[in-house]
């Protein structure tokens, strides 16, 4: 598999966010990211592009399937794959994440995915290292690869990522997965709406392109894709919304407030779901409707993709 | 089954939505107005309809009070729903509204349901719950607006105490938002009111007696209305007092902003002077003030700044008031004075009729988006016939409320209700 011509932010090495990607390297990124969907797909799943390359899994934050899905690339891919979670990390011990940074960087590694829960730290770090940063999301700001995951979803399904009405509901406040697909998802020419209740929408949201609705029927309506988020339990009991009951009732995807969407809208979850709170079960179960594990699957083609051409090129101290 | 038809007939009909103030009839079948007009039954009223002779005397809507304590479910000693609706009849008072601050607070479905079929029961004057704006008036979280709301709570309210902590405030106005609901705002600073009991001022000042700040007032509506400002909500004060918060609302009202406000009778009644030698039936929260806030409380209603009068009727048993002055309960009841004391705005020429009763009808009913207030084909047949100038004098004995606590004992008035209509049904006529 030979990876496209190098645009310039690619070759800057850094994937921190869908802002300062072009719809180009979108395209780049996704038609890659086919190939290795076919790949996956063969009983012989490994190539050998990163052999050599040692990739860093930096997460400050608990990950089942962003940091599964990491390895595996990683893995898939030939690279030698270290994992560095926070509860084994010298952070407990006081270090500062630029330090951090700087004893990684001393290892020479091709390739670090930095998860943390504060937004721009990703980018902190990337300034203090040689290699190549992927940021597997921080705090509320971005979340690149979960966007352009959701964007091949789509592809495949739609055919397109122009032209299409595309409805985000839920907590759009603390979602960098929202922020990412906002992005790309103008970017790319479709229109994007958001539905959720004001306390959980941040201010001046519009201005990235998106329309506001608090009615999840106004805002589903003729839509082609429902992108459901989670709600976070511990915002369910305070001053964002009441109850996990009320929120489901007004907020919660089922199958009457889908049936306003148009008859073939594909519904996708970044995970984890709560069932129950933000999406009805029978919903979420629906093979018809919901592309929720095919997301998983692609997921972890992008993350190859990514890498690949990320990694590809050894770092040179 | 045909539905009962009844003719009102030579009436001086009044309704303040439509500016109608004409002598003419009524008609209502069932439980709806069906006709009005000046020439209605000119020529007779047909076989089979009850005719209602009134004498050339006033029919209007009945009375909206949206800020009345029932006490139930909890202090079922001070007034129940169906006393506090009888009550209402008596006042000429046909919905009221009632606050959330009963033990347990009204903050769940199950509780909103109780009080209306409480209500139903008492088949007194309608009842319109609010709902607590946080749980267990805890100031904290938030309740189910949407679901309470479905349920038939028409305002949310912590009332009796502020939503003091901004962030919870800007949350609540903004989540109430999503269903188009409106915030009542018992607007009090607590840590300005410290220990008062009566209006800061020369008078506290005299009887040694800590005073309750007007800035206590301001300061909440002016941070609530900039937190309208920000999040576009529906807000409205309760029982305003002070001429800075009147200011306030007006020019947030010039400004565009969806900020309303409600004031009781003893506010541009009764000055701090009338608390006199220590009469706790003359406290409440917020206290009788200056004379200078009496008159800013008439200035509000007269240009429309205050768009609503609501008794504020808190029924007290008297060991509740018998007390030194610092530990008396605050409130008094207002139902069965609302009228005559509103109507001293009119007898005193400060308003044109039709506008005191817009802001007992209409205005309130408008606000709380409910159909009733209104002379209209089609509305509720709920009506209110009343003498606009007979002269009485306020016996507290007399009142249908279980409790008796209201300063205005032995204040002669103008004005009275001689007949209540709720659904089409008489359900009070006056004695005499």
């Amino acid at each position: 598999m030979q990876s496209q011509s190098r645009s310039k932010a690619l070759a800057e090495r850094d994937i921190l966010g869908i802002e300062g990607l072009s719809p180009d390297e979108v395209n780049t990124i996704l038609d890659l990211s086919e190939s290795y969907v076919a790949l996956n797909r063969n009983a012989q799943k490994k190539s050998d592009v990163l052999r050599g390359r040692t990739l860093i899994l930096l997460f400050f934050e608990t990950s089942t399937r962003t940091r599964t899905s990491f390895e595996l690339a990683g893995k898939r891919l030939g690279a030698d794959v270290i994992n560095i979670s926070v509860a084994s990390s010298a952070i407990k011990k006081g270090e500062t994440l630029i330090d951090t940074a700087m004893t990684l960087n001393a290892m020479h590694p091709d390739v670090i995915v930095v998860r943390h829960p504060d937004a721009g730290a990703v980018r902190l770090l990337a300034n203090h290292v040689n290699c190549a940063v992927i940021n597997a999301g921080d705090g509320s700001h971005e979340h690149p690869t979960q966007a352009l995951l959701d964007a091949l979803t789509i592809r495949q399904n739609k055919g397109r990522l122009d032209g299409l009405r595309i409805t985000i509901c839920g907590d759009i406040l603390h979602s960098r997965v929202a922020r990412s697909n906002i992005l790309l998802l103008t970017m790319m020419g479709s229109q994007v709406r958001l539905v959720a209740p004001p306390t959980l929408v941040p201010p001046a949201i519009e201005r990235l392109g998106a329309e506001v609705f608090h009615d999840m029927r106004e805002g589903l309506k003729d839509c082609d894709i429902i992108m459901m988020l989670r709600l976070q339990a511990e915002r369910m009991q305070g001053t964002f919304v009441p109850s996990t009951r009320e929120y489901f009732r007004y907020f919660g995807l089922d199958e009457a407030k889908l049936s306003v969407a148009k008859p073939d809208a594909l519904i996708l979850h970044p995970g984890p779901m709560n069932r129950g709170v933000e999406i009805d079960s029978i919903v979420a179960d629906d093979i018809t409707r919901s592309a929720i594990l095919i997301q998983v699957e692609l997921g972890l083609a992008v993350r190859q993709a990514c890498l690949d051409l990320l990694g590809r090129e050894p770092v040179m101290p | 089954m045909t539905k009962s038809r009844t003719a009102y007939i030579n009436a001086r009909l009044l309704d303040p939505e439509s500016g109608l103030d004409t002598p003419g009839a009524l008609l209502t079948e069932g439980a709806f107005i069906t006709d009005l007009d000046a020439n209605l039954f000119a020529d007779g009223v047909p076989e089979g309809i009850e005719t209602v002779d009134c004498g050339g005397h006033c029919l209007a809507p009945g009375l909206v009070d949206m800020h009345v304590h029932l006490r139930e479910p909890g202090h079922e000693h001070k007034e129940t729903i169906a006393s506090g609706g009888l009550s209402a009849l008596a006042g000429g008072v046909t919905s009221i509204c009632s606050m959330p601050n009963t033990d347990p607070v009204i903050d769940n479905v199950g509780l909103i349901e109780f009080i209306h079929r409480r209500a139903r029961e008492a088949k007194g004057a309608k009842v319109f719950p609010f709902a607590a704006a946080t749980k267990g008036l805890g100031g904290k979280q938030i309740t189910e607006f949407g679901m309470l709301a479905e349920a038939g709570a028409v305002a949310f309210t912590d009332d009796g105490l502020p939503i003091a902590n901004s962030q919870v405030m800007r949350r609540a106005l903004s989540y109430a938002k999503t269903f188009d609901l409106l915030i009542s705002q018992h607007a009090e600073d607590l840590s300005l009111s410290s220990c008062g009991c009566m209006a800061e001022g020369e008078v506290a000042t005299r009887l040694g007696l800590d005073g309750i700040p007007e800035i206590s007032e301001t300061v909440i509506v002016e941070r609530d209305i900039r937190l309208v400002e920000l999040t576009e909500g529906r807000y409205h004060v309760a029982h305003i007092s002070t001429k800075d918060a009147v200011d306030c609302v007006r020019r947030a009202k010039a400004r565009g902003l969806r900020v309303t406000c409600e004031a009781a009778p003893h506010h541009f009644s009764l000055t701090d002077h009338d608390v006199g030698d220590y009469r706790t039936f003359a406290k409440m929260a917020p206290p009788l003030r200056s004379d200078a806030n009496r008159e800013a409380i008439v200035e509000g209603l007269k240009d429309g700044t205050i768009d609503a009068i609501a008794t504020d009727h808190a029924p007290h048993d008297q060991e509740s008031k018998r007390l030194p002055m610092a530990h008396a309960a605050n409130g008094i009841v207002g139902l069965e004075t609302l009228l005559p004391l509103s109507l001293e705005l009119y007898h005193r020429g400060h308003m044109p009729l039709l506008d005191v009763l817009r802001r007992l009808t209409v205005a309130p009913a408008d606000l709380l988006k409910l159909p009733v207030g209104r002379l209209r084909k089609g509305a509720p047949a709920d009506l209110l016939l009343f003498d606009l100038d007979k002269p009485w004098v306020v016996e507290t004995a007399k009142f249908r409320s279980m409790s008796k606590n209201s300063p205005f004992n032995g204040r002669p008035v103008q004005g009275r209700a001689l007949r209540t209509i709720v659904d089409g049904r008489t359900l009070f006529t006056a004695d005499n």
